[in-house]
């Protein structure tokens, strides 16, 4: 026996000894939180198989089953990881990693046994909500993985508690939200001066999410017959002083000029113009219009400002057609200050341009080639057959609508011009842009957004996906280029929808607008804006908080330019502060008795200490109460029954009802009376 | 002389503590513990992300957590701060059995102290949860490995609660030692009584019956507590040991020369079995070793005293 004793050759470690049940039962639940907003995103297979696995974990934990071999543990690895190169063939980029993750993490509770692999477990579920980030930063997110945070901190702290099963769970709780609490303050000032660095460490993975937007880089006249009304936000914008009228509203978004007839697009390659920056800048005129954008993430580069803008934005370049592009996409929240000029007349274009603006297969819309012929051969201005387009739609029956039906001849213009008349902004553009095109005025579409929604709450303009526009610019010799937007002169009354009548006239909601809105309807519009301004600050403060911001943000505080080696230096200082301000709390703040009894008799020992009579450490109540009687005789009966009272307190359970008398003794107790 | 200076100047050297050590600021160290240390290269790879998407949310968390690790070790140091530790006497056992050392910790706070740990380094420890203002009373357990004082050696009190990121101990070098008896000899026939010249008068008288009440006189110290008149005593009479018939002529002297002339342990080993054996069965005894000479006497003193002389048999001080 005792040369077993002395063989013991392992070492002891703590972290080698098996997690506590409830342990394990809070780290499965954690997981499970962590996982679900990627399984959301990952394929359906993956999800089986995960929570398949977990399953299995819960009932091991219930029925005691052993784990699996590793021979078994290995196929089943492997063949995952398989599974998951089949589905994306890369392990590189965000969602081919998230998967990898995401699989790792349920297949390490295979073979979870100690205290060690659990913390590791809880370790990688960190560093899954991090990578969870990277796909949704939202403030609902944002409060869901912080939760997500809040339990695995909790699943730690059980796991380091010896007796965590003859313990109260509502104890961890509390400690977990202490934790976090007192971590605040060291995470606001670490998330505040830490040197923000601009640009990546080194390339990213290009995003494979499809991108969500109301534009694209195409148009395809007559295949969509329904207008999606996408609510989604595109980018909100902060303008200094008042905003400008709804109808100079125009977000410039990509420009298209080549067209087969049907669709249209970027100019093609041959023309290399792509890279060409303005030939001229426009001569601007009248007041400048100074806003803050900040464009939600769109996985392109368009960057949209109001026409025509006087500077561009750091890190953007200005296209010859003066639509802005970001060096990179826009992967993340992007903000930006712009002036723009509503007056402004462009100077010469590129010789290429205006050839290119020109550009329309003759042998497609032979209808429309007949019109624009007829309006030249009258010796028609370009200022003219401008006007005479115009007045076709604002004259013939042209609806503006968002159901439209198909165009499916191989002349969809002639169909819409002559035939169907149904359509909104991309047919009304196209058709503008084809009789121009036709009677040889130069022309192209632009698509951008068109107006907005302003949001009173936190003053400033929300445009969203639904405000996403087609219009068009002609070249006039003595005006340069020129907006017309011929969806505009469509009269109210053939207007389909109540909200495309508005977006011209106003930014402002019905809510606001119309008198009759009831109560109700008043304060869910008012709801709906606090929560987008809401929104706003976050993307403002939070997302939006960079390398930029920090420096503004530091100079409204005061402190002027900061060098690197300075802001190093401001931030160690208030760590240091903010550690000891926590220590000295932890250690003074909690030595006062919060328990009424016990802080009784302390003030009850108080004022005895006041008339010399010390409380010794090595003293009961009983001992001291003698001692006090005797030096204290006069007092006696009152000294007694304080002792008593509480003694019964402290040591006899289920008197509390007494408290309230003990405690009015002791107020009451004055040995200096005489 | 010079050795008394020299005890004292190494035992001031090893730190030997005395009674009640209370956890000080200098007697508490701490360190990240191994999942500290993953939890870091962890953060470490956050960050880097973080960076490169230039992601606020993933700055916030990274730093979140590196703030709660900040956070949980003052909690992990704050956690054995002030626990007062009072180690009690020992009782004696035989070599093989295990030594239970009175642990008694302290917490003369108002929060409570959980995942408190205590044990000799790379041993399992004994788990404590501290109630505020509330003394724990535990049991180390130690097998007894040689004969004679054996110290109870460093102990260590740690925890790593709350999250397990660091490990806070302190150091407790108690000077208490405890004494281990021989291990007893698997042999329990007694050697044959010596014709003593004090006690053959009754012997051969018959009176071998166990249970012969003879009497009972006032306790003496040393009396066993098996012949203590408990009802006597339940009916407040005092304290009165019973007599038995049989307790008076059996004498014997255990003496080192009566032991097989093999090895010293044994020998040790021999004189301990017959003198439990002895005691066991009421007889009156003493025990002769070379330089010491123990009467003969009964009870559990006496017991005792012989089996601490045998302990230390050989031993300098």
């Amino acid at each position: 026996m005792i040369a077993q004793q002395q063989a013991e050759p392992v070492r002891y470690r703590d972290e080698q000894s098996q997690p506590p049940f409830n342990g394990i039962i809070w780290l499965l639940a954690a997981i499970l939180l962590v996982i679900i907003p990627h399984l959301l995103r990952l394929p359906i297979w993956i999800s089986v198989s995960c929570l398949s696995v977990l399953g299995w974990r819960i009932l091991t934990e219930f029925y005691h089953w052993p784990l699996p071999s590793s021979l078994i543990k290995m196929a089943i690895t492997l063949s995952l990881v398989a599974a998951t190169y089949l589905q994306f063939f890369t392990f590189n980029g965000l969602l081919p990693g998230s998967a990898l993750l995401t699989i790792m993490l349920c297949l390490k509770l295979l073979e979870m046994r100690c205290i060690r692999d659990a913390m590791v477990m809880v370790f990688l579920g960190y560093f899954l909500v991090t990578a969870s980030f990277l796909f949704d930063q939202s403030i609902l997110s944002g409060l869901y993985l912080f939760a997500v945070v809040f339990a695995l901190t909790t699943t730690l702290i059980i796991l380091n508690h010896p007796l965590a099963s003859t313990t109260n769970q509502r104890q961890y709780l509390s400690l977990t939200s202490n934790l976090l609490l007192q971590a605040m303050p060291l995470m606001l000032i670490l998330f505040i001066l830490f040197p923000r660095i601009s640009g990546p460490l080194w390339t990213l993975p290009s995003n494979q999410t499809s991108a969500k937007t109301g534009l694209s880089d195409s148009l395809r006249l007559g295949e969509i017959t329904h207008l999606a009304e996408s609510q989604e936000v595109a980018f909100r914008v902060k303008f200094n002083g008042d905003p400008p009228p709804a109808d100079q509203l125009y977000w410039r978004g990509p420009v298209l000029w080549h067209t087969d007839g049907r669709n249209w697009q970027d100019l093609s390659n041959q023309f290399a113009l792509h890279k060409f920056p303005p030939k001229h800048q426009p001569y601007f005129s009248g007041n400048a219009i100074d806003y803050t954008v900040t464009l939600q993430p769109h996985k392109q580069s368009w960057v949209f400002a109001l026409d025509l803008p006087a500077n561009l934005p750091n890190n953007t370049s200005q296209r010859f057609d003066y639509q802005l592009i970001a060096d990179d996409q826009v992967d993340q929240v992007m903000r930006y200050s712009v002036s723009s000029y509503p007056q402004y007349k462009t100077g010469e274009p590129w010789p290429l341009a205006l050839s290119a603006a020109l550009q329309i297969p003759p042998e497609h819309n032979p209808k429309t080639h007949a019109l624009a012929q007829q309006w030249v051969q009258r010796g028609l201005t370009p200022n003219q057959i401008t006007d005479q387009a115009l007045e076709l739609f604002r004259q013939q029956p042209f609806y503006y609508s968002r159901t439209p039906p198909t165009l499916t001849s191989n002349d969809p213009v002639d169909e819409f011009l002559f035939t169907t008349r149904r359509g909104f902004c991309e047919h009304y553009a196209a058709s503008f842009v084809t009789l121009m095109r036709a009677a040889s005025v130069p022309a192209r579409i632009v698509t951008g957004y068109q107006g907005g929604e302003f949001n009173p709450m936190g003053n400033y303009l929300i445009v969203r996906q639904s405000n996403a526009h087609a219009w068009a610019e002609v070249w006039l010799p003595s005006q340069g280029w020129v907006r017309i937007d011929p969806t505009a002169v469509i009269p109210t009354e053939r207007i389909e929808t109540h909200v495309d009548t508005q977006r011209f006239q106003t930014t402002l909601v019905d809510a606001l607008t119309a008198q009759q809105s009831d109560w109700f309807t008043q304060k869910i519009y008012w709801l709906r804006s606090s929560w987008d301004a809401a929104n706003n600050q976050w993307n403002q403060w939070v997302l939006g908080y960079d390398s930029n911001k920090q420096r503004q943000f530091l100079h409204k505080l005061n402190f002027g330019d900061l060098s690197g080696k300075q802001l190093l230096f401001m931030l160690l200082l208030s760590v240091a502060i903010i550690i000891t301000g926590v220590m000295s709390y932890l250690l003074y703040h909690s030595t006062r008795s919060k328990d009424p009894i016990v802080t009784g008799y302390q003030r009850f020992c108080k004022k005895l200490a006041k008339v010399g009579i010390k409380y010794q450490p090595f003293q009961g109540p009983h001992t001291f109460c003698a001692l006090a009687c005797k030096k204290l005789p006069h007092l006696n009966q009152q000294i007694t029954t304080i002792t008593q009272c509480y003694i019964a307190l402290r040591y006899r359970p289920g008197r509390s009802r007494h408290l309230q008398q003990f405690l009015r003794l002791v107020d009451q107790f004055n040995p200096h009376k005489d | 002389m010079y050795k008394q200076i020299e005890n004292k100047f190494v035992l001031r050297k090893h730190q030997l503590d005395v009674g009640t050590i209370t956890l000080s600021q200098k007697r508490i160290y701490i360190l990240p513990s191994r999942s500290g240390f993953v939890l870091a290269v962890v953060l470490f790879v956050m960050l880097l992300g973080a960076i490169n998407y230039n992601n606020s949310l993933a700055y916030a968390l990274t730093f979140l957590l590196a703030s709660v690790t900040t956070i949980s070790m003052l909690h992990t140091w704050r956690n054995l701060y002030k626990l007062q530790v009072h180690i009690g006497n020992c009782l004696a056992v035989h070599k093989g059995e295990n030594i239970q050392i009175p642990v008694a910790i302290k917490n003369p706070d108002n929060f409570q102290h959980l995942g408190i740990e205590l044990a000799w380094p790379g041993q399992k420890p004994i788990h404590v949860d501290l109630n505020p203002e509330q003394q724990h009373l535990v049991k180390l357990t130690t097998p007894a490995l040689q004969r004679g004082y054996q110290p109870i050696g460093k102990l260590v009190i740690y925890s790593r609660y709350p999250l397990g990121l660091f490990h806070a101990w302190g150091n407790l070098n108690f000077d208490q030692r405890c004494l281990v008896y021989p291990t007893p000899s698997e042999n329990k026939q007694l050697p044959p009584p010596p014709a003593n010249i004090y006690n053959n008068v009754d012997s051969g008288e018959g009176k071998n019956g166990t249970d012969d009440f003879t009497g009972q006189r006032r306790y003496q110290n040393g009396d066993s507590l098996r012949h203590i008149n408990w009802k006597a005593l339940a009916k407040e009479r005092g304290l009165l040991t019973k007599q038995f018939g049989n307790e008076a002529p059996h004498e014997y002297v255990f003496s080192w020369h009566q032991t097989e002339k093999i090895e010293v342990e044994h020998r040790l080993s021999q004189l301990a079995r017959w003198i439990m054996e002895a005691h066991q069965m009421n007889l009156h005894f003493g025990l002769e070793l070379p330089h010491l000479k123990l009467p003969v006497d009964h009870g559990d003193l006496h017991y005792h005293r012989c089996l601490k002389a045998l302990a230390l048999y050989g031993k300098s001080s």
